[in-house]
């Protein structure tokens, strides 16, 4: 017995455990998303985050403990936003005929991404670093934690509020685009990618490779049109307050 | 692929200096796609290599977020005080977005005659 609580002290703390951990508990959700038939509210991401948060939980580990296993899969998000650019070009004959619609598209995204969500937030009773935290929620990740950071909110919550965001815009993305008679695969994965980023692009991938390279062109838009409007509306509501 | 892999972590990091020099508000990654991009079109081929492993690496995306997902453990506190606040505002503003990006794309296609199902 106390040779088993030995390994298990050696192991917990060894960035191994959590590294293989966070890959099969994936793995199982892509097989259950698989065997449901592509449930939406079996979503890989959501199963995979809420199944690893309780086993932190349970075992009483740091998140610092997890995250130093799990942070080779984190560090691949920058190569495969890099990656984004192979779509990218195999698309962009499209892209060319669309400029007009996606410009205006990405402005009124943008706009309503950032100030729906603060004023919801501000109206609901949320504290300032929370408003303030949510402004940056539908940029990749890296970027809203970098926004967040300079506008006073909580980076690491803005990283949650951001996972949040692409999970329930991958959940019901989808059906909300269909309820609307949104057609055009271009059209959709755009959409996804401005309101959902990186999961919503994931999803957009399922849907067709047209689709997934606009999400991924609006991962990239959406980023750099976020990190300059999110500062000027702040110093906008500080000057009118 | 170990190729592909340094083509990819070069444009990065060639993405992640133009952003520290330029105190560019946009994240390196970014920076590198484009990049990447003007280097295809400038080159106008894809290596096979590169196509197969981006492919690869896009198809499991989701995973990629599934470490800083469960940065939520941190968040016990805050979230049992403001989590309805918190969850209705991204649900909504989340819904607003993608309807309101979708709807703006469509209506300025079918003006211009782009959607042939329009005529």
């Amino acid at each position: 017995m106390t040779d088993l609580i030995n390994m298990w002290v050696y192991l917990a703390t060894s960035p191994l455990l959590w590294l293989t951990i966070t890959l099969l508990v994936y793995l199982a959700g892509q097989w259950l998303f698989q065997r449901s038939g592509g449930r939406a509210l079996l979503n890989p991401v959501a199963l995979a985050i809420s199944l690893l948060a309780l086993l932190l939980l349970l075992t009483g580990t740091p998140y610092a403990t997890y995250f130093s296993g799990a942070q080779f899969i984190h560090f691949l998000l920058g190569p495969a936003t890099v990656a984004l650019a192979v779509p990218l070009y195999l698309h962009w004959k499209r892209v060319r005929q669309l400029f007009l619609p996606l410009a205006f598209g990405l402005l009124a995204g943008s706009l309503t991404a950032i100030l729906s969500a603060m004023g919801i937030a501000w109206w609901l009773g949320g504290s300032l670093p929370t408003v303030l935290s949510l402004a940056p929620k539908s940029v990749t990740t890296p970027v809203a934690m970098g926004i967040a950071e300079k506008i006073g909110g909580l980076p690491s919550l803005t990283a949650v509020i951001v996972i949040l965001t692409g999970v329930i815009g991958a959940v019901a993305g989808p059906a909300l685009l269909d309820w609307l008679r949104i057609r055009d695969d271009a059209v959709k994965g755009f959409a996804l990618g401005v309101g959902a980023h990186g999961i919503g692009t994931a999803r957009a991938f399922q849907i067709s490779g047209l689709a997934g390279a606009f999400a991924g062109l609006a991962i990239g838009l959406n980023a750099l049109l976020t990190a300059l409007l999110v500062p000027a509306i702040i110093r906008l509501l500080h000057w009118l307050a | 692929m170990i190729a592909v892999l340094a083509v990819l972590l070069a444009f990065q990091l060639l993405g992640e200096a133009i952003a520290q020099v330029g105190h560019l508000p946009v994240p390196g990654p970014v920076i590198g796609m484009v990049l990447l991009f003007l280097a295809l079109q400038w080159h106008s081929a894809l290596p096979e290599s590169l196509r197969t492993t981006a492919q690869t690496l896009l198809s499991h995306l989701s995973l990629l977020f599934v470490p800083a997902g469960v940065g939520v453990i941190q968040y016990g506190a805050l979230l049992a005080k403001e989590w309805l606040a918190l969850t209705i505002a991204v649900l909504l503003s989340t819904i607003l977005t993608i309807a309101m990006t979708a709807l703006v794309m469509h209506v300025l296609m079918h003006r211009n005659g782009a959607d042939p199902s329009d005529d």
